[in-house]
């Protein structure tokens, strides 16, 4: 049963890391759309295309450390005290990010709209590498069992936990950017779906060079990692997790809106399960800790187990039909928000004194 | 020789744990309280709202959908907008409690997390779902069939409760610790339901139930209070103040009765937070309750206060000749250390709740017999203030509970001080929350002025009925 609730985590953590990792990357974009004036518009668009998701998609991070605490509550205590401070710059980072956002709608002069801005897409930056590090951590085996017993900063400032939180940041603008391609097309914003093409494919080039450049790193930094990643199971995943970064790309260039959007999630969400492979049997897998840590070991009361994979896939029945209802009314357009007039303001900041 | 060999344990003692991570090492507990303390203080107003707002919104649609007044769409249109905000607070707030569990107990989540999870679990898949249902709700106004509209937001209403529902779950586990067994320290032969149904579920669920509708009730009714007596008198104002008006004056008498549940519930379970509620030194056959003063810790006493006879005992078991089990009945390391905030808070509570109580019946009374609000500006002052002192109680109320479990995370089994990190450097992190609270907070209230000084009742589109001759 361990297994299972291993599954779901990572089923977790691959949702999050593709539709949290498209809000954050959209943050990405929403920092690097140009002045005031002219990323008016492409803000805009991410706003309107962010509304109605947003919260929906931050519960998978909710439901991620909810299923660590109670399937494999030894491993969620060992990790989360020795690395606190990344995850406590994630925290805060996500209150920040959240009324940001909340908050920019009501902004009524340029300056608000800019600083809330600011702060948001700020936001949005350091948490996806936050949590980037906490799992270049764990999966180079740097986190040892036990009540922060691994030394508090070099367990999340090395190179290999710096570098999975730069991928992070990287994968999520490229999730972004191929998100926003099928928005902006949809909200009928040809120009700024063409502006997110050319993202996309910037995007993409740097996560694949990051990616390519993981293998070196990973090898010195992470090697028991290295090791699943370069065979069976793990090895199968980067195989599929390439090929679809290439349909991507490829799908992309030719112009094809939305169908990307499935093929840069499978990508992503085989980098995870290529990250599960790799370290099983290991929740914390050998390293520079010498403190290991299996599945089972780690595995909470197999009651607890039955009990919550069987609560999960009851609620299941109610909450796939939702979700479902949910996007389809958002891409059909019927539940946008209005949009704000950032171009407006700008406007009228430029003609001397704020809009009301 | 033979005595030391035959010396027992305290019975106690056999069935409490230092945690699976090793307990022990307590510098960071203070910073670690508070940075908890504040962020549950923070998020509690909010819970409120989620328990109890959505229903509240839904009654204001289906006037409209019943009527086909305008007025009453206007209105739950507006309130939705802050059914979003305070949903969005509350997600935000509340997923930097889940960090804070781990971050600063990650010993009583590593020793526990299997024994009370399934109802964060449980929590979760609610709030994800209200999550999606609230969005479709608040930005499905204009798109969605109106009937489609209102039945979305029952799906929000209901996993808004079944949420907080689970959440309660489980501080009720924490003070009453049951569904697992301690041998020699292991926690073994976990059953999670048990633990999920603990005996202070029924009761914690109806007063934080009723607390919910108070909370959201009264203080969005003083909103509008303050308005009237400002002097807009529109069926506008009159009508958003007495709808979530009504909802709290029928919780609020309600909850006097369930209070008083609860406090025999924790008299039978949890003597010593009894104790330390009323500050009760020493074991007593036919107990007082003493009304102000402070208890000293030196004399194990209240002094100064106004002792009422008899009064704690028929409180706390209906019978005034009961013993109530005073705080010396435990060692004073397994005491609550702030009596004083525990005493005082339980009379804030109490003071307020009765108060709002006695303004729920003077509702209920008048539009019984009159058919309309009473008159006198007095009631419009103190709805004016019912909002804040709800708030006030809830507040207060939880301290007593949370404060007079110490020094117990998981009562009798493990304390707070085994429970928390190792990690140093938690004083800085209680700063940094503490900054980004404020910003959070005057944003919030930013928002708040700004929606309430949108005049959304002279809107446009609405001119049509305006000119029918409403505002």
């Amino acid at each position: 049963m361990e297994h299972v609730a291993l599954a779901l985590m990572l089923l977790g953590v691959t949702f999050y890391a593709v539709l949290g990792g498209a809000d954050f990357g959209a943050g990405f974009w929403d920092l690097t759309a140009g002045s005031a004036r002219s990323g008016a518009e492409m803000r805009g668009v991410i706003e309107r295309a962010m509304g109605p998701v947003w919260e929906a998609n931050h519960v998978w991070l909710i439901f991620v450390l909810v299923v660590c605490w109670t399937a494999f509550p030894s491993f969620f205590g060992s990790m989360m005290s020795s690395l606190w401070v990344p995850m406590a710059i994630a925290m805060l980072g996500i209150i920040l990010r959240g009324a940001a956002f909340a908050l920019r709608g009501q902004a009524r002069t340029v300056n608000e709209a800019r600083a809330l801005g600011a702060t948001f897409a700020l936001s949005s930056l350091i948490v996806p590498f936050a949590l980037g590090t906490v799992v270049g951590a764990i999966a180079s085996g740097r986190v040892a069992y036990g009540n922060a017993v691994t030394d508090t900063w070099s367990v999340f400032l090395n190179p290999f936990s710096i570098y999975v939180g730069v991928l992070t940041v990287a994968l999520g603008a490229y999730t972004a950017a191929i998100f926003l391609i099928g928005d902006s097309a949809r909200m009928g914003k040809g120009v700024i779906a063409a502006a997110f093409r050319r993202r996309a494919l910037a995007a993409g080039g740097v996560a694949g060079l990051l990616a390519i450049a993981g293998l070196p790193i990973a090898h010195s930094e992470a090697r028991y990692l290295y090791d699943g990643l370069t065979s069976g199971m793990g090895l199968v995943c980067v195989i599929v997790s390439a090929l679809a970064g290439l349909a991507t790309l490829a799908m992309v260039t030719r112009g094809v809106l939305q169908w990307p959007r499935l093929t840069a999630a499978v990508a992503v969400g085989a980098i995870t399960a290529g990250w599960g492979f790799a370290q099983s049997p290991y929740m914390l897998p050998p390293g520079p800790a010498n403190s290991t840590l299996t599945i089972d070991a780690a595995a909470g009361a197999e009651a607890t187990l039955i009990a919550l994979t069987g609560g999960i896939a009851f609620a299941l029945i109610f909450l796939v039909p939702s979700l479902a209802w949910l996007f389809k009314l958002t891409l059909k357009g019927e539940l946008e928000p209005p949009v704000h007039d950032y171009e407006g303001l700008a406007a009228g900041e430029e003609q001397g004194g704020s809009q009301k | 020789m033979l005595s030391h060999l035959i010396s027992l344990a305290p019975l106690a003692e056999l069935s409490q744990t230092t945690g699976k991570l090793g307990g022990g090492t307590t510098d960071q507990l203070t910073w670690a309280r508070q940075l908890q303390a504040l962020s549950l203080i923070i998020h509690i107003p909010l819970v409120c709202f989620g328990i109890a707002f959505p229903a509240i919104v839904l009654f204001m649609e289906g006037l409209y959908l019943r009527t086909g007044d305008l007025l009453y769409k206007r209105i739950a249109k507006r309130w939705s907008k802050v059914i979003i905000l305070f949903f969005a607070i509350g997600v935000v707030t509340g997923t930097i409690l889940s960090f804070e569990f781990g971050i600063l107990w990650p010993n009583f989540m590593a020793t526990f997390g299997d024994v009370f999870g399934l109802a964060f679990g449980l929590e979760g898949l609610a709030f994800f779902i209200e999550g999606i249902f609230v969005a479709i709700y608040v930005y499905g106004w204009e798109r969605l069939p109106k009937k489609v509209h209102f039945l979305s937001g029952v799906p929000m209403a209901i996993a808004g409760i079944f949420g907080a529902t689970m959440i309660i779950s489980v501080n009720g586990w924490m003070n009453n610790p049951v569904g697992f067994d301690v041998v020699q320290g292991v926690i073994v032969d976990i059953n999670p339901w048990r633990a999920l149904f603990n005996d202070y579920f029924w009761h914690e669920v109806a007063h934080m139930y009723l607390a919910g509708y108070m909370v959201a009730g009264f203080l969005t009714a003083s909103v509008y209070a303050v308005a009237w007596l400002k002097g807009e008198r529109s069926r506008y104002v009159r009508t958003a103040m007495i709808v979530p008006l009504a909802f709290a004056a029928l919780a609020a008498p309600v909850q006097v009765i369930v209070g008083d549940w609860a406090g025999r519930e924790v008299a039978k379970i949890q003597p010593v937070k009894l104790a330390a509620m009323e500050g009760l030194g020493t074991t007593t056959k036919g107990a007082p309750f003493t009304v102000g003063g402070y208890y000293s810790h030196s004399d194990n006493r209240v002094k100064g206060g106004v002792e009422i006879p008899k009064l704690l005992s028929l409180l706390a078991f209906h019978d005034p000749n009961a013993t109530v089990e005073g705080l010396d009945s435990v060692a004073p390391v397994d005491r609550p250390g702030p009596v004083n905030t525990v005493r005082y808070s339980f009379h804030v509570m109490v003071a307020i709740g009765t108060l709002l109580a006695l303004l729920g019946a003077w509702l209920i009374g008048t539009w019984w017999r009159r058919r309309r609000l009473p008159g006198s500006k007095w009631f419009y002052r103190a709805v004016a203030v019912s909002g804040v002192l709800a708030v006030i109680a809830l507040e207060a109320g939880w301290i007593v509970t949370e404060v007079g479990r110490q020094p117990w995370i998981a009562y009798d089994v493990m304390r707070v001080s085994d429970a928390v990190t190792h990690a140093g450097g938690i004083g800085w992190l209680l700063l940094a929350a503490v900054v980004v609270y404020a910003c959070l907070i005057s944003m919030a209230v930013w928002l708040l002025r700004r929606l309430a000084a949108d005049p959304e009742h002279l809107k446009e589109d609405e001119v049509s009925t305006i000119a029918g001759g409403e505002a």
